[in-house]
């Protein structure tokens, strides 16, 4: 599914450019933990995390994630946002929580598994 | 594609300034990719340099990256001149970590960082003097 529809879907706030939400998300993973997220998260995840940190962004690059969703409506740190739009990393904020948001993109993501 | 021969170098590693870390893991990421290495493999090396880059960077703050990279395997040595471990087999354990509240609030600190370069090694060594630093060395297969 593209991020542009789950963005919309759920509501999020991209606050990386437009061109980044046309690419593909595979699936989720929720984790706060960096490197728990460097273990286990698979490429083209989403990532639903409260983590604000710069290093959110290495993490995303080097296991090829989709993009960043913030929760909690956590703002990320400037340097945070620069790394993203020079590595080309989607953010996305929502006001929801881990589990609303993991929730939700779950049901959306297993409708459309089901619809083949 | 066959890599023809052998490419080295090494990075700086230096502590303190956290929006700096992985610019070494990054950059000899771009340097695999050159060479011509599949992409599955340099997924590899790079997360487990990148929990090299940030051990040091926490609990050394400062050490050196090196790579060689030859027609039959990358190997990596982090070195740093940090404080040491103490119980090697204790800090290879799944879980356990030191890391201070102000590193645990960026999100390290699961004691997962070893574990996970182990992982995505083919050989691991570790080797520690408390007091001098710790070196560790991993291979990867090509
Ligand atoms: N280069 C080093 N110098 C000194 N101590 C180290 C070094 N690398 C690791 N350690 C010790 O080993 C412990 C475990 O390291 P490991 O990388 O597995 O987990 P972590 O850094 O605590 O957390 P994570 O990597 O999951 O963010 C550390 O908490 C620290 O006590
Ligand atoms: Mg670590």
């Amino acid at each position: 599914m593209k991020l542009k529809e789950i963005a919309e879907i759920l509501s999020l706030r991209p606050l990386t450019p437009v061109e980044g939400l046309e690419r593909e998300v595979s699936g989720a993973y929720v984790g706060d933990l960096l490197s728990d997220v460097m273990a286990n998260a698979g490429e083209g995840n989403l990532w639903i995390t409260l983590q604000t940190h710069v290093n959110i962004v290495a993490v995303a690059v080097f296991k090829n994630l989709s993009a960043i969703v913030i929760v909690n409506g956590r703002m990320p740190d400037s340097d945070t946002m620069d790394k993203a739009v020079s590595e080309d990393i989607p953010i996305l904020l929502t006001g929801k929580s881990a589990f609303e948001t993991a929730g939700k993109l779950y049901q959306i993501l297993n409708a459309q598994n089901l619809q083949g | 594609m066959k890599i023809d021969k052998t490419y080295e170098g090494n990075f700086h590693i230096v502590g303190g300034d956290f929006s700096r870390a992985g610019e070494a893991s990054t950059e000899l990421k771009t340097i695999l990719l050159n060479v011509g290495i599949e992409d599955e493999i340099v997924r590899r090396v790079a997360i487990a340099t990148f929990e090299a880059e940030m051990n040091i960077m926490i609990y050394a703050t400062a050490g050196i990256l090196r790579y060689i990279i030859s027609p039959e395997e990358i190997r990596i040595i982090a070195e740093d001149m940090g404080p040491g471990i103490e119980d090697i087999e204790l800090a290879m354990q799944e879980g356990y970590s030191t890391a201070p509240d102000w590193v645990r609030e960026m999100g390290w600190g699961a004691g997962m960082g070893l574990p996970n370069m182990k992982k995505n090694a083919d050989i691991f060594r570790i080797d520690s003097v408390v007091g001098e630093g710790t070196t560790v060395e991993m291979i990867i297969k090509l």
